[in-house]
């Protein structure tokens, strides 16, 4: 397996470091940055497979990050990483661009799955992201303006709901008699539909509901 | 002495001067009427009772503010009825002059009023009709005001020889303003800069005390149990849970609703066993004795994945929709086989099956030896 470039964006140097030993050998962790401007800027020297972003930053956060390096055209990709489990934060963070989010308290191995997942260019999402869009997807009675990205399908719902039951990729894979890489293709739709659609009851939802 | 809301006529003067007296307030009611009658001593009397005591502050909101007119319109006849008997017999001819100071006195009591903290703060943060409201407040006081003392030297026969005072007084009194103008601006600056000063520090001081009491409490206990990682997860996502529900959460009341009450049971099993519990919840509802059963349940289920399956962490997910609730509990723990559990265990057959099934909702186990248990609840929603 070939070992996946990570860039660590953080403003706790103690969390960086943390995460740091924790990683598995898998993962190589090219570079640290602390706050917006220096992210950017070792994101375009350094070239990094995944970029593990904080949500909460110095100088507009993660999505300041995001929103600078996805306009430049970047091919980086990016795992959030936060404290926050705020519904705001992590819906913003995805629209943003992110693909995926878990919270800090993810343990070092699940993070090194996760980062491998990412790097291959699926969606990490984690049980308490799920319940969000779930939720998200399910509060409105208006119809859908756009019906192919404006509501998930029968088959992403009982994903979402697996993961927010705790179940990992291949749990549910079994579950449902169908392959990982299917559980995954489910998964990237529904972060497609998360970051495209343009339901405004999603920010509406995200900000109105400001609960953990 | 405080004025009450609840149950006044006017203001709630007589009735907190009763309280204070231990007295019938309909005593007190009568005599601020009959001495308003005989010379408006009366009224006086009551305006400045009412500037000078501060209304009792209420919690509920309801109907105590109400004010029962029946009786503003009983004791109005009566005063009307004495009022009218003491023309007609004369009684109340010697008390022509404090009139005017009544209506004085209701004017500057308007005014105070304006100057009351809570009331101003109470019409400026409303619309700009209360604004309006405000200043005819204010003009109607200045109007009263104006009226009683040229009232009172109309009546005293010496509006003639005051009017050159008082034109006198007018331009002093002028001078004086412009001349302490600036000052007195500068003061009231000031005044409000302290204020918010004041307020911020306040405000400082509640953050302060909540890290103390919580966080520097919670790292000191941490230090303690260094050598017991257990008891220090334990800690520590109790701690995480408080921060965050203090940051984040608007206060819940856990008796009302469905989500609030499973994370309460979730938060309460996680502290007694040490054993993380994950809650996502997706939708949510009002309670009823169907869904305070499956919390029941759901909480009894949290307990056996905490003692028993020796599971690292518990995750539970609960899915409100329109028709019914769900709940699903599950650990990566080490399982059972249903039909093993001995007959007289109350855990399972009881307090989620049992349960679960008197109040018409369903109970499932999932479980296999080495795979860990998930326990699926389901109760039809009657709520809204």
């Amino acid at each position: 397996m070939k070992t996946v470039r990570v860039l660590i964006v953080d403003d706790h140097r103690l969390f960086r470091s943390g995460v740091r030993a924790e990683l598995g050998p898998s993962i190589q962790v090219v570079g640290e940055a602390e706050d917006v401007e220096t992210a950017v800027a070792t994101i375009a020297e350094l070239q990094p497979d995944v970029v593990l972003l904080d949500v909460h930053m110095p100088g507009g956060g993660g999505v300041e990050v995001l929103r600078r390096v996805l306009t430049a055209g970047a091919q980086v990709r990016f795992l959030a990483l936060s404290v926050s489990d705020a519904a705001e934060d992590v819906i913003g963070v995805i629209r943003g661009g992110a693909r995926g989010y878990v919270t800090k308290t993810i343990s070092g191995a699940e993070l090194t799955d996760a980062i491998s997942r990412v790097a291959d260019g699926d969606a990490v999402f984690s049980p308490r992201l799920a319940g969000f869009v779930l939720d998200a997807f399910a509060s409105t009675e208006a119809p859908p303006i756009d019906p192919e990205l404006d509501s998930l399908t029968q088959r992403e719902r009982e994903v979402l709901r697996l993961i927010a039951r705790g179940y990992a990729y291949k749990e549910i894979a079994k579950e449902l008699f169908i392959s990982v890489k299917t559980v995954e293709t489910h998964v990237s739709s529904v972060l497609r539909k998360l970051q495209l659609s343009n339901r405004h009851e999603l920010s509406r939802w995200a900000t109105a509901r400001r609960l953990v | 002495m405080l004025r009450p809301r609840a149950g006044r006529v006017v203001a709630g003067v007589a009735q907190g001067a009763a309280a204070q007296l231990r007295l019938d307030p309909v005593v007190l009611r009568l005599a601020f009427v009959l001495l308003t009658i005989l010379d408006g001593v009366g009224v006086v009397a009551y305006a400045a009772l009412w500037m000078f005591t501060a209304t009792q502050q209420i919690e509920h909101h309801d109907r105590a503010g109400s004010r029962d007119w029946g009786q503003v319109a009983a004791y109005g006849l009566l005063g009307f009825a004495f009022g009218a008997l003491a023309l007609v017999s004369g009684a109340a001819a010697g008390g022509l002059a404090m009139w005017p100071i009544a209506v004085g006195g209701i004017g500057s009591l308007i005014l105070w009023q304006q100057a009351d903290p809570g009331l101003r703060q109470k019409w400026m943060t409303s619309t700009v009709g209360r604004v309006r409201a405000t200043w005819v407040r204010s003009g109607i006081g200045l109007l009263l005001v104006g009226v009683g003392v040229i009232g009172f030297l109309a009546a005293q026969d010496q509006l003639a020889q005051a009017s050159t005072g008082l034109v006198f007084t007018g331009v002093v009194l002028g001078g004086v303003a412009l001349i302490a103008a600036p000052w007195l601006a500068g003061l009231w600056r000031e005044l409000q800069k302290e204020r918010t000063e004041r307020i911020r520090q306040e405000e400082r001081a509640e953050v302060a005390a909540h890290v103390h009491d919580s966080v520097l409490h919670t790292l000191t206990l941490i230090q303690r149990a260094a050598h017991d990682p257990r008891e220090v997860t334990r800690l520590a996502r109790s701690q995480e849970r408080d921060l965050r529900n203090w940051l984040y959460m608007p206060k819940q009341d856990a008796d009302a609703t469905l989500a609030a009450a499973v994370r309460r049971a979730a938060a309460e099993e996680e502290d007694a066993h040490g054993v993380p519990i994950e809650i996502v919840c997706v939708g949510d509802c009002d309670l009823d004795d169907g869904l305070r059963a499956m919390v029941h349940a759901a909480r009894q289920a949290m307990v056996n994945a905490a003692k028993y399956s020796e599971s690292s962490v518990v995750s539970v997910y609960l899915e409100v929709e329109p028709g019914e609730a769900t709940v699903f509990v599950r650990d990566r723990g080490k399982g059972f086989v249903l039909d093993d559990v001995p007959g007289d265990r109350m855990g399972i057959r009881q307090s989620i099956i049992g349960r679960m099934e008197r109040f018409g909702g369903t109970a499932r186990v999932k479980t296999a030896q080495g795979e860990g248990t998930e326990i699926m609840l389901t109760m039809k929603r009657t709520t809204g």
